[in-house]
């Protein structure tokens, strides 16, 4: 079972419904007894960073123990951007520290938010991507993004007039600044590769 | 870079598909449901939603529609349709709609921009505008309301800038004077209007071959094109434009 984690932000729905779609198991929870028990967990996020590290509460915890002790996690969006140690969107705030970096503002001189799709460049041996090929485009929305400073990530870039890294993977934790929900057929593979960890961990 | 997108429309009547000409003579193109799921497993960008049976007001059924729509559609899909207040559009962006067109309420009440922009953001928020050259020759273009029945003394281009600053993330503009006709986007339209702002314009109205739709991009200056009677009645699928677009040099996700 894949567990979705429920913290009132934005449209969380719309990551179960892809999951559903391939044909997982997965629920809405924020019961620390069903996360604890999850094969995997998903941490979505819609909204500003600030405001989606305080809904998390006292949840941050508990995902960084779990994750810590091996089980899959994947950050999508803000979920994403929580696993670093901060972001400085409106003010400075900690994340969850799992891996090493800095959420910060996407530079001026293009267009904000980076809304739409964009070319990710996918590197051999980050295991969301297996079966993708080289390259595909994904479906993003946002205003900061994540300098990865974590020697032990792989990452994956997109071209946005400058190399921005919008993926990662740490062990058993995986991000993505782009919407796998959203991103078609394309995106539900992402998901189906995420399922496909969590049983195998599991 | 990001790629110029392919946006079919599935304007609802009745829970049906329909389309027309010139916003009349509507045709049934099937199930809202399932055509949504099927530009979306084809490779849709996105998909416009808009109830033509509410203009006039905001119905309950639509948030029904975004529901079901959420459930088999996995890419972003923008709502409109007779939307009037923010409480509205925090419904239907919660039953799981990316954005929010709003058309006739934002004439009425430009204010209307402001508010959503920043309670949602103004990526959540689309002003569609109905464009229609007046009878006299002006080289100017008069905003239509309540689906294209009333027009307006606002001029396109000033409503356009006017709301670029009052909020709106996104610009889905219709020229009912092309609309259902298959003879060509407006470009001049297009083009006045997207010289004017700085957000991304969506043209809509009169795509028939798929060079329409690389002239709207490249002529009338569109970040996205926008088509409904090409893709509903099998004229060409979402593939044959993408790689046409591709073979003209176009940035498309394909």
């Amino acid at each position: 079972m894949i567990v979705v984690i429920d913290y009132n932000v934005g449209n969380v729905k719309s990551v179960c419904n892809a999951f559903c779609h391939i044909g997982c198991e997965v629920e809405l929870s924020r019961e620390s007894a069903v996360i604890e028990d999850a094969a995997g967990l998903v941490l979505p996020g819609v909204a500003a960073f600030g405001y989606a590290v305080s809904a998390l509460g006292d949840l941050a915890e508990l995902i960084k123990e779990v994750a810590r002790a091996g089980k899959p996690l994947l950050g999508i969006c803000v979920g994403y951007q929580m696993l670093f140690d901060q972001s400085s969107e409106y003010g400075r705030h900690k994340g969850l520290g799992l891996v090493e970096g800095s959420v910060v503002p996407i530079p001026p001189g293009r267009v904000i938010p980076h809304m739409g799709w964009n070319l990710v460049k996918l590197p051999e041996g980050m295991d969301l991507f297996s079966g993708l090929g080289e390259e595909k485009h994904f479906y993003f929305a946002h205003s900061f993004y994540a300098d990865v400073t974590d020697g032990q990530s792989k990452i994956a870039y997109a071209d946005y007039g400058f190399n921005m890294p919008v993926s990662i993977q740490k062990a058993n934790i995986y991000g993505t600044q782009f919407h796998p929900e959203k991103s078609g057929r394309t995106g539900l593979k992402v998901l189906k590769n995420f399922a496909e960890i969590c049983e195998r961990k599991d | 870079m990001l790629t110029k997108r392919i946006i079919p429309c599935l304007d609802v009547k009745d829970n049906r598909v329909v389309k027309g000409v010139h916003f009349l003579n509507l045709r049934d193109a099937g199930d809202p449901v399932e055509l949504g799921a099927r530009y979306s497993d084809e490779g849709a960008d996105e998909l416009v939603f808009l109830d033509i049976t509410a203009t006039i007001r905001y119905r309950k059924t639509l948030v029904e529609l975004v529901e079901k729509v959420a459930e088999n559609v996995f890419i972003p899909f923008t709502v409109g349709g007779g939307i009037q207040t923010v409480e509205q559009i925090d419904e239907l962006l919660r039953s799981g709609a990316e954005k929010v067109s709003v058309n006739t309420a934002a004439v009425d009440n430009p204010g209307i921009l402001t508010e959503a922009a920043q309670r949602f953001g103004s990526q959540c928020v689309v002003l569609a505008i109905d464009a229609r050259r007046p009878k006299e020759k002006t080289g100017r273009w008069q905003v239509c309301v309540k689906a294209g029945t009333e027009p307006t003394d606002i001029d396109v281009v000033e409503w356009a800038v006017k709301a670029e600053k009052l909020g709106a993330g996104e610009i889905l503009l219709t020229s009912m004077d092309t609309d259902g006709t298959k003879a060509g986007y407006d470009n001049e339209l297009n083009k006045a209007v997207s010289d004017a702002v700085n957000i991304p314009v969506i043209a809509s109205g009169g795509a028939g071959k798929l060079e329409h739709l690389y002239d709207a991009i490249i002529d009338g200056g569109a970040d996205a094109v926008l088509m409904a009677s090409i893709t509903h009645f099998g004229n060409y699928t979402i593939k044959q434009m993408k790689e046409y677009l591709r073979d003209r040099g176009i940035a498309v996700n394909l």
